[in-house]
């Protein structure tokens, strides 16, 4: 049981973060493709998203943690069997899947701040607007926003599957590394 | 001397040119640049209070006779994605497919057909063409007054209300059945051109 990196090992903190924010990321894509079509008497049409505004806000703050605790980690080495296609494409689909996220909670904040309101989150603190002003600014960091998660949810299903592939094909200890740290 | 009096008399007379008022028909445009009008609107929230909102971008002008009113006109032309309620979110969904879809639709506007006079008020009548349907609509109005500004120009400024039913402008988003129709009102003050 280690919560730290080693050089052959993801440690729990990185395990846990790593579903952490993959379980929020889906969720957060589900709520948000549901909530926008939500009629005016439905019971959830302020309430999905207040929810989706504030756990996006949370989970921005996860991904900082992660970063930094990425930043500040040992990084566990690449399979020996891994070539060096296969390093290469691992690791700029991890640099762009953070990109996107942190992409996409700041065309997310830009929407809901547009006219100058607060972002409230939950009942616990308000993330103020920043004064951009851009024209139809809400409409061009709503679209943004979609189709950045959707860039994002098409990469995490392609690095679900090169994982999958890792575990059921190629039989090596990619997928195994991020479930366990023992 | 003979200076004198002819610029004395130059100043009178402009003097007297300029303090008439003009009563033969007079064209005037908007004064959306110095915003010395609005074109707001109110619609009921569930039937418990008004929401109220304005178009941030609009123009148009005006004739107006202060003899005969019947021989004024005007048309006003409105962007419909500079919607204000002053909500991000809100705004965002007004200018969506589900009322305003202002990527189809960019603009509003209201040219009048006929306008008398009716005691102290001016009836507007004339066409609104929102959400790519044109409709007769009616406005009763009353002049706010006219006269020179301090800055050598002429300025008449009217004020107007009318209401319309959203379905008949095909807006058929349910907002509830207190909220089917929209009042609007317009302010607005014409600089003689």
């Amino acid at each position: 049981m280690h919560l730290a990196n080693r050089d052959t090992n993801y440690g729990w903190i990185a395990i846990s973060l790593h579903w952490l924010t993959a379980l929020v990321v889906i969720a957060l894509f589900v709520l948000g493709l549901w909530m926008v079509d939500l009629d005016f008497y439905n019971p959830w049409y302020h309430d999905a998203p207040y929810l989706h505004k504030s756990v996006g806000v949370l989970l921005m703050a996860v991904m900082l943690f992660r970063w930094i605790w990425r930043l500040i980690s040992v990084e566990p080495q690449a399979l020996p069997t891994h070539g060096s296609f296969t390093r290469l494409a691992a690791k700029s689909a991890q640099r762009l899947l953070y990109l996107l996220v942190f992409a996409i909670g700041i065309s997310g904040y830009l929407i809901s701040t547009a006219e100058g309101q607060p972002l409230q989150v939950f009942n616990w603190f308000a993330l103020p607007a920043y004064p951009l002003e851009i024209e139809n600014q809400a409409d061009i960091a709503g679209s943004i926003h979609l189709w950045l998660a959707v860039s994002l949810i098409s990469l995490a299903s392609i690095h679900a599957l090169a994982a999958l592939k890792h575990h059921f094909i190629d039989r090596d200890a990619t997928l195994k590394r991020m479930l366990s740290a023992n | 001397m003979i200076t004198w009096i002819k610029q004395t008399t130059i100043v009178a007379g402009l003097a007297m040119i300029s303090s008439y008022s003009y009563a033969a028909p007079v064209n005037y445009e908007i004064d959306a640049g110095g915003m010395h009008a609005s074109v707001n609107f109110k619609i009921k929230h569930l039937g418990y209070s008004w929401l109220a909102g304005r178009f941030d971008k609009f123009g148009g002008n005006f004739v107006y006779d202060n003899e005969d009113p019947s021989k004024s006109k005007i048309n006003v032309n409105l962007d419909t994605a500079s919607v204000n309620s002053n909500h991000a979110e809100r705004d965002k969904h007004l200018r969506s497919k589900d009322f305003l879809d202002v990527n189809k639709y960019p603009t509003a506007e209201f040219v009048s057909t006929s306008i008398t006079e009716n005691g102290n008020d001016l009836v507007v009548k004339g066409d609104l063409t929102l959400h790519g349907v044109t409709k007769p609509i009616e406005i009763k109005a009353e002049k706010i007054g006219e006269g020179k500004d301090p800055w050598g120009g002429y300025r008449a400024g009217f004020s107007g209300d009318t209401s319309i039913k959203l379905a008949d402008y095909g807006i058929t988003y349910n907002l509830g059945p207190a909220s089917t129709e929209v009042f609007l009102q317009l302010n607005i003050e014409g600089i003689r051109k």
